[in-house]
């Protein structure tokens, strides 16, 4: 054991990504297990190392933790990207849930039948031009801070320039009306931790292709 | 007026804050009320309970949902994973702590949710608990609990199930 947490999950985002990005911007450096069939899926149930039978799992601490939420709000906790109290971590929850809203429809987009996709593309880039990237823009024009809550990074900004990255992915002028969102893109960008993460060779994943998604459905028997 | 931070309910006053987002609320409520465990390390075993207890009570609140021509399907599903995936996981922390409560020896945010979530079941299939005796157990305890107790009574700000002829009303609001 090297003590380094590690990670159990397909080789591609999904759902661990956001960990990847949390773990990476605190400099954290982790193992990957990669899941690429069904037995080591089967096995992985059979040992009991899954609580509820599922991806992602990440190992750290001496627990098995499960529940991307579970694992992401111990990471913060741990490496302090959870803000100094109560209250700020009120707002970091709640700008970390709208996130996972936006984010998650992008999540379950390479799984919605072709017929669906282009109405799908289109939702993805109503909500995030209507209702989260504006939220954001008007936190950060109102303070005028460099990061989302209490002028310090913490795991809401991870979430959100993960998110930023991942909707121009799929509609690249779409930070166009949104200037203080391009800045923060920019800074973020820029942040040691996260410039690394962003070069070739990193632990980040590249956007899911087909054989991702058939791997995918293929192991959890979609 | 700019009261829903991304234009949805629930919405929570509290402490001078318009909270949205259902787990944002419920995590700042937990830790304000000592719900939330000792340390770093209970709050995770309690998260990643509470996680697996909100996946199972989403399948729940949609079987008011399914069409007709779906629901047995659904109900079926239910079963399924109430009975092969969350129930079990509960039924041996119980019976490997022998404790009343799942974490830590104290009522937590999820014993709260939990048992919420077992009667939410027993709605759907009365005899969903058969096999596991400890959460009956729990069960019982937990709704003896004085504050719990109160709000199992009739008067209680507790809600009634959804019922089917409500439905068209609900989703014309959001739509």
């Amino acid at each position: 054991m090297s003590g380094k947490p590690r990670l159990t999950y397909f080789n591609g985002r999904g759902r661990m990504e956001p960990v990847r990005w949390l773990l990476a911007a605190a400099g954290v450096e982790f193992e990957e297990k990669f899941l690429e069939t069904r037995e080591q899926y089967e096995k992985l149930i059979k040992d009991g190392e899954l609580m509820f039978q599922q991806v992602p799992l990440v190992e750290i601490d001496g627990m098995k933790l499960v529940q991307t939420r579970a694992i992401l709000s111990y990471l913060a906790g741990k490496y302090n990207l959870y803000g100094k109290d109560l209250k700020e971590r009120a707002m970091i929850d709640m700008y970390v849930e709208g996130i996972t809203d936006l984010t998650q429809m992008i999540l379950m987009f390479p799984f919605s039948p072709p017929d669906a996709k282009e109405k799908n593309l289109e939702s993805i880039k109503e909500r995030a031009t209507s209702r989260y990237f504006p939220v954001f823009e008007k936190v950060l024009k109102q303070h005028g801070q460099d990061f989302l809550v209490g002028n310090k990074l913490s795991w809401a900004d991870v979430e959100l320039i993960e998110a930023i990255l991942a909707v121009e992915e799929k509609i690249p002028a779409v930070l166009s009306a949104f200037p203080q969102l391009q800045a923060f893109k920019r800074r973020m960008s820029n942040m040691p931790t996260i410039k690394k993460f962003l070069q070739p060779g990193s632990p980040r994943k590249p956007p899911p292709d087909e054989h991702y998604i058939e791997n995918v459905m293929k192991i959890l028997k979609m | 007026d700019g009261s829903l931070l991304f234009q949805q309910v629930p919405m929570v006053e509290i402490d001078g804050m318009k909270m949205v987002q259902t787990r944002a609320i419920l995590n700042y409520i937990a830790s304000k009320y000592n719900l939330y465990g000792k340390d770093l390390k209970e709050r995770a075993l309690i998260d990643m309970y509470v996680e697996g207890i909100v996946d199972l009570n989403e399948l729940l609140m949609h079987h008011t949902f399914q069409p007709a021509d779906k629901k047995e399907q659904h109900l079926a599903t239910i079963v399924d994973k109430s009975t092969n995936r969350y129930f079990p996981v509960f039924e041996k922390v119980l019976k490997d702590q022998g404790q009343d409560f799942l974490v830590g020896n104290r009522l937590s945010r999820a014993d709260v949710q939990l048992l919420e979530t077992l009667l939410m079941a027993e709605e759907c299939k009365p005899d969903i608990l058969a096999k596991f005796p400890l959460l009956q157990s729990f069960k019982a305890r937990t709704s003896n609990i004085p504050t719990i107790k109160k709000f199992l009574q009739p008067g209680s700000q507790r809600k009634p199930p959804l019922q089917e002829k409500d439905v068209p009303r609900v989703m014309k609001i959001f739509h």
